[in-house]
């Protein structure tokens, strides 16, 4: 019985930026792409003297499944679900932020309970999003018991949001000019449940991470960047915060209903690990206070603008009149006719800045769909983050930089 | 099989009551690998821990050196530029081995048909049980991981036979 | 927000003989390919765009040029977006690179590379990002058809 069942050689499909060590004492080494430390598919080839990494060559793209080619085959409407899988963790933020550029081209108004759903959503989106960063990073560290906790939250966030949208994790909820559909009822209730074990839990899990000495030395002082480098290597979000900027698109070029909220922007001072793991926890606590404002402040009222050009028409009337017929059957075959332009709009999803970039013809189906995703701008940078510290670091600080291969390789 | 135990009934007997011997032993000691690429390793983070927690079945270590482990667990959308690594660690497992492909992507490439995404892990490495599903609920990944213990039962475990 | 500061771009850079027109919310300017590098250097300098977001490309087949090449800025104190508009041709498929300028174009001018072709002049490492070594053409040409698959491992029979 042999080892291996055919003797082919198989391609390398990334060529690295250096083969041979700069010094004599240097070695290279390549992590991932299927790696522990790289959950998500990413590739380091890092040059080591001793212990000390002293260039990192990062490579991405094992992910890149053809989303814009996959995007100009499908009508404005039927790309959903592919903008849901940009950024798993808060498919939420990517399905409203395309919704939302859709519309400014369309030049179509959301109705209030509309507006304030989605930002409510949004910040329970980011909230998932950022347990998950937490949980995959703290426990890359050790703290198993702190990823036990938060994957429970998680959890119930999912649970709750499934019954919400029908699925767990990518929900497909956003819709032109609106969402799929109402709240079910009783689902604020829940909400509210949530929000107050999700305070216990965090605590539990400030109470074990924040002054744990083992936490400390891993993270503090550990890939350290400051605010012009971050700004020239293009992050944003909270590793951007983390270096003591307080940007955040939701305060500086309100959307939703951003502009009608009291929050708080955390900022770090150090621009560490630590101060990023601290951002993102303080981020989820003025979600939570965002949220419970937003519970007062829903209004009753229709989800889906009156507008026949994205709306689909009620199933009532399509399996009666004519038009409403022709309408849906318009709207499916066709999709919603977006009138020729272009547009950006950016909003701000879990790690930074999500932009879409649309270019419409002037039919149904995009000229072009591109994201400006944060996460493979911040692998851009990533290798400043790396330099000049330890190899075991790579492990802390790719953990809270909280790559997403869906966004990153798209 | 040599063919002179076959003719005698009683040692045919033997190996197949230690064929269920060590696949029940097998079947509750699964050291996954998981390969982790997309969108399914949020429901597999999920199904690994408390709430649905593997550990049940005898599966909850993973173990990140394909040589310590016998599950491949292919965890999302495999695509062009990532299979030379797949099928690299499907060959460094040591034999016995089952993949399970986890979601649709990784099953036929599910949504994704264009130049980029690989149409199905099964072009390129065998497959044991496959998991529907985008992403699949985790009542289906732990059916997918019974199911699998199901076929580690009642397969013939061919390194006993010529050993003994 | 300082709601001035797009003005005064749209000013100077009207005064320079080019039209900038507000779209959408932001600045969008288009511009011939040799005053790129010069109208990012104002920018960056003179009016404080630090962040640059996004460069990209579109396909126009049949159209000559037949590329745009699309650059977004933005401003961390103004809180504003600039978009920068140029053009080039299938033959000479060649703009300035920014990576002079801001660190982050080197990442995104290298995916615009993979999926376009479009070369970035001063942008030594173009080597495939989202793509692999040996991937034949530039799959979001609209000429690239969707299904064209390159594998590089054999398959199963």
């Amino acid at each position: 019985m042999t080892m291996r069942d055919t003797e082919e050689t198989l391609p390398t499909p990334v060529r690295p930026a250096f083969d041979t060590p700069s010094t004599e004492d240097g070695v290279i080494v390549n992590i991932g792409p299927s790696h522990p430390a790289t959950h998500g598919t990413l590739q380091i080839i890092a040059e080591l003297s001793g212990e000390k990494v002293v260039r990192a060559d990062v490579h991405c793209g094992y992910l890149h499944r053809g989303f814009e080619k996959e995007c100009e085959a499908h009508t404005w409407h039927t790309l959903i679900p592919y903008v849901d899988r940009l950024n798993y963790c808060s498919a939420l933020i990517n399905g409203f932020a395309y919704c939302d550029a859709v519309e400014t081209l369309m030049g179509v108004e959301i109705t209030p309970r509309t507006r304030y759903l989605r930002t409510l959503l949004s910040e329970y989106s980011r909230i998932a999003d950022h347990i998950t960063c937490i949980a995959a990073s703290v426990m890359e560290l050790g703290a198993m018991t702190a990823f036990l906790y938060l994957m429970t939250i998680r959890d119930w966030i999912y649970e709750h949001l499934a019954d919400l949208t029908g699925a767990r994790v990518t929900y497909s909820y956003g819709r032109i000019g609106g969402l799929a559909h109402d709240l079910p009822e009783g689902w604020i209730k829940r909400l509210e449940e949530i929000l107050d074990e999700y305070e216990e839990y965090v605590g539990r899990i400030h109470g074990l991470m924040d002054r744990n000495r083992i936490f400390i030395d891993r993270t503090r002082n550990v890939g350290v960047i400051s605010t012009e480098q971050a700004i020239h290597w293009g992050f944003t979000g909270p590793i951007l915060r983390s270096t003591g900027v307080p940007r955040d698109l939701r305060r500086d070029t309100p959307y939703l209903a951003y502009d009608e909220l009291d929050f708080e922007i955390p900022v770090g001072i150090n621009g560490d690990n630590y101060d990023r793991y601290y951002v993102r926890m303080r981020e989820m606590d003025e979600s939570v206070y965002m949220i419970r404002q937003l519970i007062e402040m829903l209004p009753e009222g229709p989800i889906n603008v009156d507008d026949r050009r994205c709306t689909f028409p009620d199933k009532k009337l399509v399996y009666t009149e004519i038009e409403s017929l022709i309408n849906h059957f318009k709207l499916v075959i066709d999709g919603p006719q977006v009138p020729a332009g272009e547009v950006y709009r950016a909003h701000e999803a879990a790690n930074g800045e999500l932009g879409f970039f649309l270019v419409s013809d002037g039919t149904g189906t995009p000229h072009k769909v591109h994201v400006r995703a944060p996460s493979f701008v911040h692998m851009g940078g990533l290798h400043k983050l790396l330099e000049g510290y330890q190899l075991a670091d790579i492990i802390s600080t790719f953990g809270t930089v909280n790559m997403i291969g869906g966004e990153c390789d798209r | 099989m040599n063919a002179a135990h076959e003719r005698t009934g009683a040692f045919e007997y033997l190996t197949t009551r230690k064929d269920e011997l060590v696949g029940w032993a097998r079947k509750f000691s699964i050291f996954p690998y998981p390969f982790v690429t997309a969108c399914c390793a949020m429901e597999f983070m999920s199904v690994s821990s408390t709430m649905y927690d593997t550990d049940r079945f005898g599966a909850a270590l993973p173990r990140f050196s394909p040589r310590q482990s016998d599950l491949m667990m292919v965890v999302g959308t495999i695509t062009h530029k990532q299979a030379p690594i797949l099928k690299k660690v499907y060959e460094q497992m040591c034999e016995p081995k089952w993949v399970m492909a986890f979601g649709v992507c990784a099953t036929s490439g599910g949504f994704y048909r264009n130049y980029a995404a690989l149409q199905g892990i099964d072009k390129v490495i065998p497959v044991d049980v496959y998991i529907p599903g985008c992403p699949p609920r985790p009542e289906s990944v732990i059916d997918g991981i019974m199911q699998l213990q199901d076929k580690i039962a009642h397969s013939r475990h061919p390194i006993i036979n010529e050993k003994f | 927000m300082d709601a001035g500061l797009l003005e005064r771009v749209r000013e100077r850079l009207a005064g320079e003989g080019l039209e900038p027109a507000f779209a959408h919310g932001l600045l969008a300017v288009p511009l011939p390919r040799e005053r790129l590098l010069s109208v990012v250097k104002m920018l960056r300098d003179g009016f404080g765009f630090d962040l640059f977001l996004d460069v990209t490309a579109v396909d126009w087949p049949g159209r000559d040029p037949r590329f745009d090449v699309v650059f977004h800025f933005y401003s961390t104190r103004g809180h504003q977006r600039v978009r920068l508009k140029t053009t080039v041709t299938e033959a000479d498929p060649v703009v300035d690179s920014l990576v002079p300028l801001y660190g982050s174009a080197a990442f995104m001018e290298r995916e615009c590379h993979d999926m376009y072709g479009i070369r970035f002049r001063g942008n030594e490492d173009l080597r495939p990002i989202l793509l692999y070594e040996g991937f034949q053409g530039h799959p979001l040409r609209k000429d690239y058809p969707k299904d064209r698959e390159q594998p590089l491992v054999r398959y199963r029979e």
